[in-house]
């Protein structure tokens, strides 16, 4: 051991700036507690070492609530993005999702500048090797070159630094993403604190040379013409489109990789780490989906001021030569070069049943974890779980409860909540199929969902709070309005006859005529006089959506009722399972491994059964009932 | 330990040669030990042997007795049992309960055996609401079905419209979090063709649910008609063809008589306002707030005329009142000359419906109990091994269930946007669950247990 010297004191130490950690970072230091920022690399904050956007299904609303708290995420790509795209745009508006293309170095040059200008934010670059922890609480941290930092709490955010590895065809190196340098010391600290570690694997594809590309072979991808933003602070922000392309595998490049299976560090078995079904190499799908054709690519630009070109759809750990060889049999690929070859890499995580709901580890008080060393995949993903670790150890160090956010209130609350208490086998991705609300957890929605909380705590601006307001209160007067301005049949009947909708008898309502599914603000428009030109765009979008899907909200809004009922079933976190004989073995082990702070919780947990919550239930009225003797 | 000792007389008191005195619970094995007296060492018991021997409170002897030992967790309730086996009537039963808890038992609860057996783990949701219909079967088609459902078959079917229901929702998430992948996304005809076939499924368990509930609760029958016209006859007719189950069941009031009876396994019960003064006038006397009720709430009227006189004004009106009621018109004293009109009669009741019977030689019984099987079951005489669902718990999910994906036709017929077809789509998926006991709400627990009847 080196020697060490004191470094000083801080209330939040965050270790690694990836998205996790940027947002932890500013999270803990906007709400006043003295924060420090560690990275191994300054030049890597907010790295997208993958895909260059920000957004997709589910990841986009974790974006725009992420925004609603206060983060930074949805304002930083609102900075740095090149393109934009509502997905799912035909189908309901639950599952509109907002994704943005983003200029990678903008988006990293952006965070990075508003970091290092966040009072109560300290930014250094540093290698922690170790962890301070005495009593089964956290004290501090210490750098390969010997400062000892002392700390109240600490976030883990080593994302995919953790004694990883890189694996490209035969060639395996000991390397962080993107050949950064990657933390081979900390791992054997957080073991020696009886933190278990596991190997998990994910991948990039290949980015190549853009004039070595023939754009005329594939088929142009422009985003949305008239395009919405992630934050709720920005309303107008100019854009000077870059297109994404899209081609296609064939038969020969699929007897290419298949011919050369023996190069894969994925078919050899040198790779240990469980990788995500949902994200497979394009040797995986060849394997697995045998039958299909083709398989499609995106190719997407990586910043203004590059010609690096990302391939989607071709993350592989093939040899390089083998991956130059299959991409040339690609329509538009024929010449390709490759500037950055696609890699396999293999790193440490933790098994996130070792955390609370606030992401504080169990067993040590004052450590925090989050992102992809919990498990997870993706920036948004990291981001989500790093604003809440930073607000919780925050929170800690003021002496507050922990801010936990329930699934039905946020996708960020299932998201924690999947984590915690199902733990996972695989990177985990959010999906909008995860969430039961849907409906209700919506992108459109999410201020309204979240701001006043974070506002409570202290993360939301006044700046913010302030538009907050001013769009709810704009909303309460445009329902009032509505719901007390008739329109006359003669003037609204031609319109809806013309949208195909049944004419009124009598003069109409203006909130029961955007009731019907065809009806639309833009409409009525022409004959809506009393409508107030500051009326603004996501205000009726809101209501709209409110107002068309009122008989589905209120069946969603039920079902969270009853789900809240067992939520609201506390139990205690250290109620000793082992000593109620009629739960099963099983059960037993995984309530004690999970410690669930409700019934609704512990109802989650795989290996609970219907038979063991209903045990619980009741010792829970027995102890209930002694408690009143 | 979470659980104490409980016991219970675990069979019907009444006519029985044998009854049951049950215990449950970590004192069990000691409880009988005190009083339980044989000529072998208590020690050398073993599991599931019948001893014999005496109970005995105090010096005082009670009853002779056969007793078994269940070791846990080998048991109904995974806890040790003991089953005293004594003789019938309420006497003996009555007592040796009662020394029981007073060496430290606990009178059990409605259905606390089987709460047990599930809060143990021992049976899932679905078979445990199973058992407390084999506990109150009445006769063996319930039994059948009951043991049916016991090992599984209505979870099974359910669990197969389940799975089918979660295959249809998974085909439209990847289209909702995969948008731009190239994958085929279901079409709304594909959804609604989907959503249909599981829609028939619960409609056709439900359509067996009447078939079940009747079986369960017996099909309540009314005989009326004038008197002397036969009914004290056929009743007993029919009580000495089949197995009376019950007699004279408390609570009940004196003048009305309440029979069970089994017609090839259908639970009948019998109900006979012959009870009702004799003498009254029948008219008025159906117009007696009682003898309505029964007559509104029966599953069958079986109404008897004398075949040997002619139709009275009396009768005109009787066959009024039944003709809108699932009825059978036996037409009595077949042996007799007949003089009844049976145009008249034949206006208003289909063939099917009209048996000509004598109660002297007992002849239309057969055509009697054929008719009743035909009505309880449609068409399909034979059951097999059909799910039938005979618990009121299971039709209101089924039904809450089949209501969900109805909900969610009308949205893919209206082609609303699959997040929305899925919302109902999902509840009813819960609903479904909840019968097999996939996913719990907490209220379930209570609503369920309390249904179950004493002991077990």
């Amino acid at each position: 051991m080196i020697r060490t010297f004191d470094a000083g004191y801080y209330d939040c130490i965050v270790i690694g700036a990836g998205h996790a950690g940027c947002e932890a970072a500013l999270a803990s230091a906007r709400m006043g507690v003295k924060t420090l920022v560690l990275s191994i690399n300054l030049d890597s904050i907010a790295m997208m070492p993958c895909n260059p956007s920000i957004g997709g299904t589910g990841k986009g609303h974790l974006v725009k609530e992420i925004d609603a708290l206060g983060g930074e995420m949805g304002l930083n790509i609102d900075r740095s993005f090149l393109q934009s795209k509502m997905l799912n745009a035909s189908k309901g508006p639950a599952v509109h999702s907002l994704r943005a293309q983003a200029d990678k170095h903008k988006y990293h040059t952006e965070m990075k500048r508003v970091m290092e200008n966040t009072e109560n934010l300290t930014v250094k670059q540093a290698e922690v090797i170790a962890l301070n922890i005495e009593n089964s609480k956290i004290g501090g941290v210490i750098t390969k070159t010997g400062a000892f930092y002392k700390a109240a709490t600490v976030v883990l955010a080593t994302g995919t630094y953790l004694s990883s590895k890189i694996f490209i065809g035969e060639a395996e190196i000991l390397s962080g993403p993107n050949g950064l340098a990657a933390s081979y010391e900390l791992g054997d600290s957080l073991r020696d604190a009886n933190i278990e570690l596991r190997r998990f694997k994910t991948g990039t594809p290949a980015r190549v040379d853009k004039r070595s590309l023939d754009f005329h072979k594939m088929e142009i991808q422009w985003g949305d013409k008239e395009y919405e933003l992630f934050s709720f602070l920005n309303e107008d922000i100019p854009l000077d489109e870059m297109p994404c392309w899209l081609t296609y595998t064939n038969v020969n490049t699929h007897e290419v990789i298949l011919g050369n299976l023996d190069k894969s560090g994925l078919f050899t078995g040198t790779i240990e780490g469980t990788g995500p079904r949902y994200c497979p190499s394009i040797e995986t799908k060849i394997m697995r989906f045998a039958d299909k054709e083709r398989h499609q690519l995106f190719i997407e630009p990586e910043g203004r001021d590059t010609n690096e070109m990302y391939v989607q759809g071709m993350s592989s750990s093939m040899a390089e030569d083998v991956q130059l060889a299959f991409m040339r049999t690609i329509p538009g690929l024929e010449n390709v070069e490759i500037m950055r070859p696609a890699y396999a890499i293999e790193y440490d995580c933790v098994d996130p049943l070792s955390l609370n709901l606030s992401l504080e580890f169990k067993n040590i008080r004052g450590l925090f974890s989050a992102g992809q060393f919990n498990g997870s995949s993706g920036y948004e993903e990291a981001a989500a779980q790093g604003i809440i670790a930073g607000i919780n150890a925050a929170l800690k160090v003021k002496g507050e409860p922990p801010f936990i956010l329930d699934r039905s209130e946020a996708y960020i609350g299932v998201l924690i909540d999947d984590l915690v208490t199902k733990g996972t086998d695989e990177p985990y991705r959010m999906m909008t199929s995860r969430a039961e609300y849907r409906l209700v957890l919506r992108q459109d929605n999410a201020d309204a969902r979240l701001t006043e909380k974070a506002y409570n705590i202290g993360l939301v601006t006044e700046e913010r709070y302030a538009k907050f307001m001013e769009k709810t209160q704009m909303m309460q007067q445009e329902i009032d309005r509505i719901a007390t301005t008739n329109l006359k049949a003669e003037d609204v009947n031609p319109i809806l006859i013309e949208l195909g909708s049944s004419p009124v008898l009598q003069s109409m309502k203006i909130i029961d005529l955007l009731k019907r599914p065809e009806v639309f603000y833009k409409h009525l428009e022409c004959i809506d006089i009393t409508r107030p030109d500051t009326l603004k765009k996501d205000v009726i979008k809101q209501l709209e959506v409110t107002l068309k899907y009122e008989g589905y909200i209120k069946k969603q809004l039920q079902q969270i009722e009853k789900f809240k009922d067992l939520e609201e079933r506390k139990l205690s976190a250290d109620l000793d399972y082992s000593k109620i004989d009629n739960l099963r073995l099983e059960a037993r082990q995984k309530l004690d491994d999970v410690k669930p702070l409700s019934i609704g919780q512990a109802s989650r947990i795989s290996g609970v059964s219907p038979s063991d919550i209903s045990v619980l239930l009741v010792y829970l009225e027995q102890m209930r009932r002694k408690k009143d003797v | 330990m979470l659980f104490d000792t409980i016991a219970a007389i675990s069979t019907p008191i009444g006519e029985g040669a044998i009854g049951i005195v049950r215990l449950s619970g970590p004192e069990s094995f000691g409880i009988v030990d005190k009083i339980f007296k044989a000529n072998v060492d208590k020690l050398d018991w073993e599991d599931r042997k019948l001893k014999y021997g005496h109970i005995y409170d105090g010096d005082h002897l009670i009853d002779e007795v056969m007793i078994v030992k269940m070791y846990a967790p080998r048991t109904y309730t995974r806890e040790d049992i003991v089953e005293i086996n004594c003789h019938g009537g309420a006497v003996p039963l009555r007592e040796i309960l009662r020394i029981c808890l007073r060496e430290g038992a606990r009178l059990a609860e409605r259905g606390e055996f089987t709460k047990r057996a599930f809060l143990n783990g021992r049976i899932d949701l679905a078979q445990a609401e199973s058992i407390m219909d084999l506990i109150n079967s009445k006769t063996n088609k319930g039994f059948d079905i009951a043991i049916n459902q016991l090992e599984g078959h209505l979870s099974n079917k359910i669990n197969m419209i389940r799975s089918e229901l979660i295959k249809i929702m998974a085909e439209v998430e990847v289209s909702i979090d995969y948008p731009e992948e190239d994958i085929e996304e279901i079409t709304y005809d594909a959804l609604g063709s989907g959503l249909e076939n599981a829609a028939l499924q619960i409609q056709n368990l439900l359509k067996s649910s009447n078939t079940g509930k009747i079986i369960r609760e017996g099909l309540k029958t009314v005989i009326i008609g004038k008197p002397n016209v036969g009914k004290s006859s056929l009743m007993n007719v029919l009580l000495k063809d089949s197995r009376a189950i019950v007699t004279d069941i408390p609570g009940t009031t004196r003048d009305v008589i309440e029979e069970f009876l089994s017609v090839d396994g259908i639970p009948i019960k019998l109900v006979d306002t012959a009870g009702i003064r004799e003498t009254e006038d029948l008219v008025e006397r159906l117009g007696v707030e009682k003898s309505k009720s029964y007559f509104n709430a029966a599953d069958l009227v079986i109404f008897m005329l004398n075949g040997a006189e002619p139709l009275s004004p009396e009768d005109h009106m009787l066959m009024e009142k039944v003709k809108d009621k699932p009825a059978i018109v036996l037409i009595n004293k077949s042996d007799l000359e007949q003089k009844i009109e049976l145009e008249s009669i034949s206006d208003i009741f289909s063939n099917e419906q009209i048996i000509m019977t004598s109660m002297s030689n007992e002849s239309g019984i057969q055509q009697l109990e054929d008719e009743i099987k035909r009505l309880v079951f449609g068409i399909q005489i034979d059951q097999g091994n059909q799910e039938i669902v005979s618990n009121t718990r299971h039709i209101a999910l089924l039904e809450i269930a089949l209501k969900h994906i109805n909900e969610a036709l009308n949205a893919t017929k209206q082609s609303l946007p699959y997040d929305f077809i899925e919302v109902d789509v999902k509840e009813a998926i819960v609903q479904l669950g909840l019968v097999t006991g996939e996913s719990v709400a907490s209220d379930l627990m209570q609503t369920i247990f309390s249904q179950f009847c004493l002991g077990k």
